[in-house]
């Protein structure tokens, strides 16, 4: 099962962490074959929002919510349960300083697509 | 009595020991724990019609698991007619060519113990922890529990079917903790079973009968957690709870009223719960791993132990509670110290300490410290400053036996 972890960060703790700690650890979840994806992020101020309303595109500057802590990266990971996800979540170095929140990803239910029928 | 008779007073007792065991097994075996609660139901149905007939089967408690397990397996395939049926045919294939777990006793008890770990997991809110392990573990009903912690029974029904959909989405596993995990996991297995206490215990006078359950339930459930997992944090909170319910005879009158300690009769403390009590707290220092809840019981266990308040080590106490501040260093440990410091070298010296404590702004709202306060003005005769110390202790007490108390120690000052 995957589990997005959002690494979430107050914008003055945002380079708190030195990015080779951080691609250290990369590299020992890639070797344990728990890394799915991961990448950081730059801060919400270089963030657009987009949004759809009656059929109208729009566009605003900034990330959807403010927020105390800014979302300033993640890692996806493959985990078989969430002790094992919280596990890799507790050694994401930024943990230290911020906060990180582990999600399971939800499997989108794609019965009734005309591309499933030809599975079955 | 008839056969028949004693047939279904031995189901009822099975059901009322062994259910949640069979319970347990049926959440690690079915993976659900809707499927389990079904499946434990229809399989205490088919007990009742058939061993009355068939007679009691040599190993009832595997022989509910079976049952429960084939029922439940009826259900899914039952369900599996709705729904794209070779997703579900093939979990089902697995759970029915899965060979019967030969060494099923030794699992049963795993079960329970897997069973107490998922229900505290501390990835669920705490009042969920709280509910799931009543419901789950102990197999109280939903009613019970909202009683119990005055909620109502809709709230709580609600969380318990939110965490069981965090367990299952989330996939919250069914297991205990590997050794590198098991202190902080352990640590919310006790919280939860301390709160269940503490709701049973501080509520207890001029409350209903549920809520002693609650303590009792929690004792149990201590019991159950020590005999499966002999860490010495579990000793020592089972000691712990054990030596404060040894006084609950003793800490109330008839009316309700609340008795302090020094004037409590000891000889309604019970023995036996004091024995046992204070075995454990030995038991969990000698393992010389000492937890902030074995502290607690020693201190509990020093009061045991001593004829009247005058009687008791004062001494031991405070560095029992010096040792306790630095684990946990909080201003109510603090506080408790104080007192015990005033026992020890008078009221002075207890004062000087719960008015820095007050000072330092952490305790402003907190009835005990000016009950404590007023105490010790009262104990050196300051007679104004112990009404006013009470005044603020009542002001800031929801209780009522407490209330009481304040209000009698008030009226007690010469005028």
């Amino acid at each position: 099962m995957n589990y997005l972890c959002l690494v979430y960060l107050a914008p003055d703790q945002l380079h708190a962490c030195p990015d080779n700690v951080c691609f250290a650890f990369g590299q020992e979840l890639r070797e344990s074959g728990h890394y799915v994806a991961a990448q950081a992020l730059k801060p919400v101020e270089s963030a657009t929002t987009v949004r759809i309303r009656n059929g109208q595109m729009s566009l605003t500057d900034g990330p959807f919510a403010e927020t105390k802590e800014q979302l300033a990266g993640f890692y996806l990971i493959d985990a078989k349960d969430l002790n094992e996800a919280i596990h890799w979540a507790s050694k994401i170095p930024p943990a230290r300083f911020g906060s990180i929140e582990v999600r399971p990803v939800r499997e989108l239910e794609l019965t009734g697509l005309p591309s499933m029928s030809a599975t079955v | 009595m008839t056969d028949t008779m004693q047939t279904s007073a031995s189901i009822e007792g099975i059901y009322r020991s062994e259910s949640r065991r069979v319970f347990a097994t049926l959440v690690r075996l079915l993976g659900d724990f809707d499927l389990a609660e079904e499946g434990l139901q229809e399989a205490f149905k088919a007990a009742i019609e058939q061993w009355p007939r068939d007679g009691i089967p040599a190993q009832p408690v595997a022989w509910l698991v079976s049952a429960g397990r084939f029922k439940a397996i009826d259900t899914i395939r039952r369900r599996a007619r709705f729904t794209a049926y070779e997703d579900v045919a093939e979990i089902v294939d697995e759970m029915a060519d899965e060979a019967p777990a030969p060494d099923l006793s030794e699992h049963l008890e795993d079960d329970r113990l897997r069973l107490i770990f998922t229900c505290c997991h501390p990835s669920l809110a705490p009042d969920a922890q709280i509910a799931l392990t009543l419901r789950e573990v102990c197999g109280l009903s939903t009613e019970e529990i909202a009683h119990a912690f005055l909620t109502p029974a809709p709230t709580l029904a609600q969380r318990i079917v939110r965490a069981k959909a965090k367990i299952r989405d989330a996939r919250i596993p069914y297991q205990v903790p590997e050794r590198d995990e098991l202190a902080v996991r352990l640590h919310s297995v006790l919280r939860v079973i301390y709160l269940v206490f503490n709701e049973g215990y501080s509520a207890s006078s001029g409350a209903s009968l549920t809520r002693h359950d609650l303590s009792q339930e929690a004792i149990r459930l201590a019991r159950l957690l020590l005999e499966l997992l002999p860490e010495p944090d579990v000793a020592g909170l089972l000691a712990l709870m054990l030596l404060h319910e040894s006084r609950r005879g003793a800490r109330s009158t008839a009316d309700g009223d609340l008795v302090p300690l020094d004037e409590q009769d000891r000889s309604l403390w019970n023995a036996q719960y004091i024995v046992e009590g204070s075995a454990l707290v030995g038991r969990a220092f000698s393992s010389g791993r000492i937890g902030a809840y074995t502290l607690q019981a020693a201190i509990s266990a020093v009061h045991a132990q001593a004829a009247s308040t005058d009687a008791t080590d004062w001494r031991q106490i405070v560095g029992l509670y010096d040792a306790l501040l630095r684990l946990e260093p909080t201003p109510v440990i603090e506080l408790n110290r104080a007192v015990a410091v005033a026992m020890h070298q008078g009221p002075q010296a207890g004062l000087a300490l719960v008015e820095a404590l007050i000072a330092g702004g952490q305790l402003q709202n907190y009835h005990l410290a000016y009950a404590a306060q007023a105490d010790f003005h009262r104990r050196l005769g300051h007679v104004e400053e112990a009404r006013a110390a009470y005044g603020k202790a009542l002001a800031l007490t929801q209780q009522e036996p407490e209330q009481r108390f304040l209000s009698r120690r008030l009226a007690a000052l010469p005028q």
